[in-house]
């Protein structure tokens, strides 16, 4: 219950920041604080409680020992590279708004220049 | 704090506030935390471990039963990386580059001899580190994406201990941009094997091999490395370009 508490918070916060940012950098990691809300989710929904759910490494587990939900663990390795690269591709973009417009707060670069 | 400014902070609390009303409800339709698994859990497990001998299943099920969705992920990070050397290298003018960079070799020569000596020491140990994590992705947790990211830094390194590969007479970043293209080139040619070899992309058509051994796991191990050549290259690539930035603000 404490994961999905702690997922709700970081989304929250994120957009909280995204809102107020002053600064693009700011703003990207922002986006990325929120998007960390979806890792602590989805590895919420695949927990087991009580220790009922081993890792799902079966290097040296017997066959048939419970384990918790891989599906989502995958799904979580699937978010992180996604998140890295849409990092990677809006702090590029960042970058060309600094030299183009001179300025790196979204509020100054409210309307449309052509 | 501008009018502008405020109107849009009341504008966010009154849809967080109503956000978050709409999440505690979605809480209150969890399952409990005692409920059995749903059975794609137990099915994708036991799919893995007895009929695809991996024992990371977390591996198996991405390099496996979603593989056309990693294509899907690893298309994502190519054309991330391409775009990112789009839009940073169309308006610097290659010249200009080359001289900062070559500013920049100059200066690095100045690095503390400590901090460039760290940097060497550590690019052997970790590259083998990162080989292990890729090869070993089938058994243990590791694969190709945590391993290439490792890989990526050691490129990094080596940068910062001076051991170019430029000295060697070759671009560091063609040889990065080849490496990227095979890598995702690669994985769409092992889905194709799968076509013409067993009727369906992406199926595993390789020999299977003994569970829990390093050659193990038909084309989970080989997807593993080729994505592993890919995250390293299109990671460094990604590196590479905004360094260079960098480079040219600070000269």
């Amino acid at each position: 219950m404490l994961a999905y508490v702690v997922a709700v918070w970081l989304l929250v916060v994120g957009i909280v920041g995204i809102v107020t940012s002053r600064h693009l950098v700011h703003l990207v990691l922002c986006i990325t604080v929120t998007q960390s809300s979806t890792y602590v989710l989805l590895l919420a929904v695949g927990f087991r409680e009580n220790g009922t759910g081993r890792a799902p490494i079966f290097a040296d587990l017997p066959p048939g020992t419970p384990v918790v939900d891989p599906i989502v663990q995958a799904l979580t390795l699937t978010d992180v590279v996604v998140e890295a690269t849409v990092t990677a591709l809006l702090l590029a973009l960042t970058v060309q708004v600094a030299k183009r417009f001179g300025t790196v707060d979204p509020d100054e670069l409210g309307a449309l220049r052509g | 704090m501008s009018r502008l400014a405020r109107t849009r902070l009341v504008a966010v609390t009154v849809l967080l506030a109503g956000l978050g009303g709409l999440l505690v409800a979605a809480l209150a339709e969890q399952p409990a935390p005692d409920a059995p698994p749903p059975p794609s859990a137990k099915l994708s497990t036991s799919v893995v471990v007895h009929e695809r001998h991996a024992t990371n299943v977390v591996a198996g099920v991405t390099f496996d039963l979603r593989s056309l969705d990693t294509l899907g992920e690893e298309l994502i990070l190519f054309a991330a990386a391409g775009g990112v050397s789009l839009l940073l290298r169309g308006q610097r003018k290659e010249q200009e580059a080359a001289q900062a960079r070559e500013r920049a070799d100059a200066r690095r020569q100045e690095l503390p001899a400590a901090v460039r000596a760290t940097a060497a020491i550590l690019v052997g140990p970790l590259l083998v580190f990162g080989a292990y994590i890729v090869s070993h992705g089938q058994l243990t947790p590791g694969g190709g994406f945590q391993g290439g990211v490792i890989i990526a830094a050691v490129l990094l390194l080596a940068y910062a201990g001076g051991q170019m590969l430029a000295a060697g007479g070759l671009d560091p970043t063609k040889l990065l941009e080849a490496l990227h293209a095979l890598g995702a080139a690669a994985f769409a040619l092992v889905g194709l094997a799968g076509l013409i070899f067993g009727g369906v992309a992406l199926v595993n058509v390789v020999a299977l091999g003994v569970s829990g051994q390093l050659l193990s796991t038909g084309t989970i191990l080989i997807l593993e490395v080729v994505v592993g050549i890919e995250v390293a290259a299109a990671i460094a690539l990604i590196f590479s370009e905004l360094l260079d930035q960098a480079l040219l603000r600070g000269s």
